[in-house]
């Protein structure tokens, strides 16, 4: 079994790669996301992200199982760190090993989708300037009036 | 609120039932935590209930509620649910902001 899902510190992938290792698997697919500070970004120094964590680990946990049950042979795992994270560090890691790259490269992406679409996680951007604003699931500012659906 | 009532249950046993209230515990995160000034809320709401009514009831009764949105994402006991999903008295019913992990 894993260890949580969720960190306070930062991702290292070997854990993960351990976890989904196999001799019968012969491709693996890694994905990290990193905290962003380009163009479309006003003066990013860091996202401070927070959860629902005991949902979050559990929602993670049927990610991954629907992702087992997608790509039979495939093994994936995840990790999403939480907290303030500067420019240039990881807040997500997925890797999935199959037997093929093609069934590694899909439940790699399965996962990252879902976590995006499912995981209840936060971010809120720190700036320069010492303002802040909460994100949405592109890295968009979110209206102070938005209202969902 | 009427008084007990009583029918049967189909099996030739008289059953009495009282109007209930429960009380579910309501979770916010993120903005809407900064929202309503809190992190968590116990919330009494007639029963039968479902999240709907919970956030109407949050909506109505806690200062900064009404700048929640009318139909928030939501979780019953760490599970997704759509916003008619029943609750149950010591439910714990989590209002989400739209996701943002990643």
């Amino acid at each position: 079994m894993s260890a949580s899902r969720l960190t306070r510190s930062a991702i290292t992938l070997d854990p993960l790669l351990a976890e989904v290792a196999g001799d019968e698997r012969g491709g693996t697919c890694v994905f990290v996301g990193t905290v962003r500070n380009g163009p479309d970004e006003a003066g990013v120094v860091a996202i401070e992200y927070s959860a629902y964590p005991e949902m979050a680990e559990a929602e993670l946990e049927r990610i991954l199982a629907e992702a087992h049950a997608a790509h039979p042979g495939a093994r994936a795992a995840a990790c999403h760190r939480l907290g303030d994270i500067p420019v240039g560090d990881a807040s997500v890691a997925v890797v999935a090993a199959a037997p093929h790259r093609d069934a590694a490269f899909a439940a790699c992406r399965f996962v990252i989708e879902e976590i995006k679409r499912r995981l209840p996680v936060w971010k809120k951007e720190r700036r320069v300037d010492g303002t802040t604003a909460w994100l949405d699931s592109s890295g968009r500012p979110v209206p102070a009036d938005e209202v969902p659906r | 609120m009427a008084g007990p009532r009583h029918g049967h249950d189909g099996r030739g046993t008289v059953t009495f039932q009282s109007p209930v209230r429960a009380t579910v515990r309501v979770r916010f995160f993120a903005r809407y935590a900064e929202l309503l000034g809190r992190a968590e809320a116990d919330v009494e709401v007639p029963m039968p209930a479902t999240v709907h009514d919970v956030v109407r009831r949050v909506r109505d009764a806690f200062p900064g509620g009404a700048a929640l949105p009318e139909r928030p994402l939501a979780a019953v006991n760490l599970t997704h649910v759509r916003f008619d999903a029943p609750v149950r008295a010591g439910d714990e019913v989590a209002l989400l902001p739209p996701m943002a992990g990643g």
